[in-house]
């Protein structure tokens, strides 16, 4: 289980948030949103551990993340803006190489049918250089179905994705939830996720807190 | 752990090899500073002969701070780096292994590219000898003494200079051992204790600058 | 609860070290005042002229001083950085930078000095004497860190960075300093050597302590207000500061 204790994070000079405290426990979705830099990364990214807060702490189950270190980085998968995979090698070379780094194996097999899942069927072999965006994009994602992280943490995950990406991609966290698994999404696209009974929270503007 | 260290190895191996022109450009500079300094001072083979192992170090320098660039600012822009810092890997072992690629492919060309230049300045054979070995010794420790400063620099203002504004002068004494190796065995003295020195700083480099550079990503990632 | 606490500790800290700087700041200028004005009549009316380097010799009252101050302070500044590091006390960061100009200066200060007495002792202004060469570098450490800490925009960013880049320089110093006496040893021999220092006088030595104390008040006198100012920017945000300005109007 994840729980944020009155957390606060500094940009520079703006306090982005103050005294921020929610939970996540097994199966459940939640749901980010604010407007335009209202702390939405930022957050995400104290979540992950890339970011200090400057007070409050984070816990996974029970303990603060920063004693755990390695332990919780394994229970933890973030997708930010940036895709983190490589222009100069291949789709099948960038799921490996994270996947070793991730620790975890996957075998020639199931990164093909991960990315022929992602819906990359015939482009695995190359350079991720000559892809489009939403492409690149579904690289990135295909770690998701190779990757056995508790928590999923993803920072506008369907920018660049096309109708049926955008589908095929709820559905994975779907099953991701309903295995027990955790999400924290933000998104600005309306999707069909976030529409029903999910957990909220909102930053910046119109209030903070849990609905 | 050694599996991911060799996975790290080899995929920077990889995109270097697929980048070729940025290895090249590095030695290109290299061998041209080298040669400017005969154009600079005159072609007196005494003189010249005087100064070879200080000239030759001193490239190799500027030349690993040159390269330094490289190290992580592309991971850095393309998020791969915030990736690595989020897997359950210790940190410091993926800086050793972007180093060793890094060396590989910046510092051992150097390292082949040496003697040829020692040739110009009409070096003794047992001065190219080791020329080589300090090299060998001495541009892996300029590469790990200049991730520190390559991840405190990362995606600031004016970077590449400031990273050299910090390194070089923790790198003097590389500068000193290495060429001072060259130089004692011309002159006939020995070199041996100067490669011991170096031995000795490449070890402690190895031990810690790891660990100080992941630190310095920590914060500049943040 | 625990958490509480830390969090009030840590946001008062500034605040409370604020005024306390500024109550100590007085009484450092005066002892500053006091001790360079005796040591500086020491050393030019009480400290005898030296048999053999005349007059001359008596800017290393204020070489050696400086040149002391030099090092140590990059050490303590180290140790603020690194205590800012691991405990994350904001005030010991300020403390590291405020540090840095100061140190340099006497960097600065020493190397002039050295050159100045270098003049008429070895007959030039310059000589890559292993001391010399060793101050510079650690001039050039001072310049790295000032100008890492002012490249970043984000102050806790600087703050660590600084701190890491001040640990590696404590580490390397000692390296640096032997690698540079080995080279200039097998360089020069032993051509250099200061005449007369080792049956140096009482009253120079004497003198010499009084300096170093002068300069010493001089530092933390400085480094304190330097450090007021820091914090006054950082926390301009926050009430105790604005209550401050409030005060001021």
């Amino acid at each position: 289980m994840l729980e944020v204790v009155d957390l606060e994070c500094v940009r520079g000079d703006r306090r982005l948030f103050t005294n921020l405290s929610f939970s996540l426990s097994k199966g459940e979705l939640l749901y980010l949103y604010g407007h335009n830099g209202s702390g939405k990364t930022t957050l995400m990214r104290a979540i992950c551990g890339l970011l200090q807060p400057t007070e409050g702490e984070i816990r996974w189950d029970g303990e603060p993340i920063r004693e755990l270190s390695e332990e919780y980085t394994r229970e933890v998968l973030y997708i930010g803006h940036k895709n983190g995979i490589k222009d100069d090698l291949t789709a099948l070379e960038n799921l490996r190489v994270l996947s070793t780094l991730d620790g975890v194996h996957i075998t020639e097999e199931q990164a093909w049918d991960a990315l022929k899942r992602i819906g990359l069927h015939g482009f695995e072999d190359l350079p991720t250089q000559v892809l489009s965006q939403g492409q690149k994009r579904r690289v990135a994602l295909a770690r998701l179905l190779a990757h056995q992280a508790r928590l999923w943490i993803l920072d506008e995950p369907f920018t660049a994705l096309d109708k049926a990406a955008v589908e095929m991609l709820q559905q994975v966290i779907r099953e991701h939830l309903d295995r027990g698994g955790m999400a924290f999404l933000t998104t600005h696209q309306e999707v069909e996720l976030t529409a029903g009974q999910v957990k909220q929270l909102q930053l910046g503007k119109g209030g903070q807190g849990c609905v | 752990m050694f599996e991911t260290f060799l996975a790290i190895v080899k995929r920077d191996l990889i995109l270097a090899m697929r980048r070729r022109s940025d290895v090249l450009t590095i030695l290109f500079f290299f061998v041209i500073v080298v040669s400017l300094f005969p154009l600079g001072i005159g072609p007196e083979m005494n003189t010249l002969r005087l100064i070879a192992p200080g000239v030759v170090w001193v490239a190799a320098l500027l030349a690993s701070m040159l390269a330094l660039e490289r190290l992580f600012a592309i991971d850095y822009a393309d998020g791969a780096l915030e990736q690595m810092l989020l897997t359950p890997q210790p940190l410091s072992l993926l800086v050793l292994g972007k180093v060793t690629a890094h060396w590989l492919v910046t510092g051992v060309p150097l390292v082949l590219m040496a003697p040829v230049l020692g040739i110009q300045y009409d070096l003794s054979l047992d001065g190219l000898r080791v020329l080589v070995i300090t090299l060998l010794l001495g541009t892996p420790a300029l590469s790990l003494i200049g991730a520190i400063g390559a991840a405190l620099t990362l995606g600031l203002r004016g970077g590449g200079v400031l990273v050299s504004l910090l390194v070089l002068p923790l790198t003097i004494p590389v500068l000193i051992f290495g060429a001072g190796a060259v130089e004692a065995t011309v002159s006939g003295l020995g070199g041996e204790g100067h490669i011991s020195m170096l031995a000795a700083i490449l070890v402690m480099a190895l031990f810690f600058a790891p660990l100080a550079a992941a630190a310095a990503l920590r914060v500049s990632v943040e | 609860m625990s958490s509480r606490i830390v969090n009030w500790f840590k946001f008062s800290s500034p605040a409370t070290f604020y005024p306390l700087a500024g109550r100590l700041i007085p009484w450092f200028t005066a002892a500053a005042v006091i001790t360079l004005g005796v040591g500086l009549y020491m050393s030019f009316f009480v400290a005898p002229t030296d048999y053999k380097q005349g007059e001359g010799y008596r800017i290393i009252f204020v070489h050696v001083g400086t040149a002391w101050m030099s090092m140590f302070i990059y050490v303590v500044m180290a140790a603020w950085a690194g205590l800012g590091l691991v405990f994350n006390t904001r005030v010991s960061a300020m403390m590291a930078s405020a540090l840095a100009p100061t140190g340099a200066m006497f960097t600065f200060v020493a190397l002039w000095t050295g050159a100045l007495w270098g003049k008429p002792m070895w007959g030039t202004w310059w000589v890559w004497d292993a001391r010399l060469t060793s101050e510079l570098i650690l001039l050039f450490l001072y310049l790295g860190f000032i100008a890492l800490q002012s490249a970043i925009d984000d102050p806790r960013r600087a703050d660590r960075a600084g701190a890491i880049l001040a640990i590696v320089g404590v580490v390397n110093i000692p390296i640096i300093y032997y690698s540079v006496q080995w080279w200039n040893t097998l360089h020069q021999g032993a051509s250099v050597t200061v005449s007369g220092q080792s049956s140096m006088e009482t009253v120079m030595l004497w003198t010499m302590l009084i300096m170093t104390f002068g300069f010493w008040f001089y530092a933390i006198a400085v480094v304190l207000a330097r450090v007021r100012c820091i914090i006054l920017e950082r926390e301009r945000d926050t009430t105790w500061v604005r209550e401050l300005e409030g005060e001021v109007q």
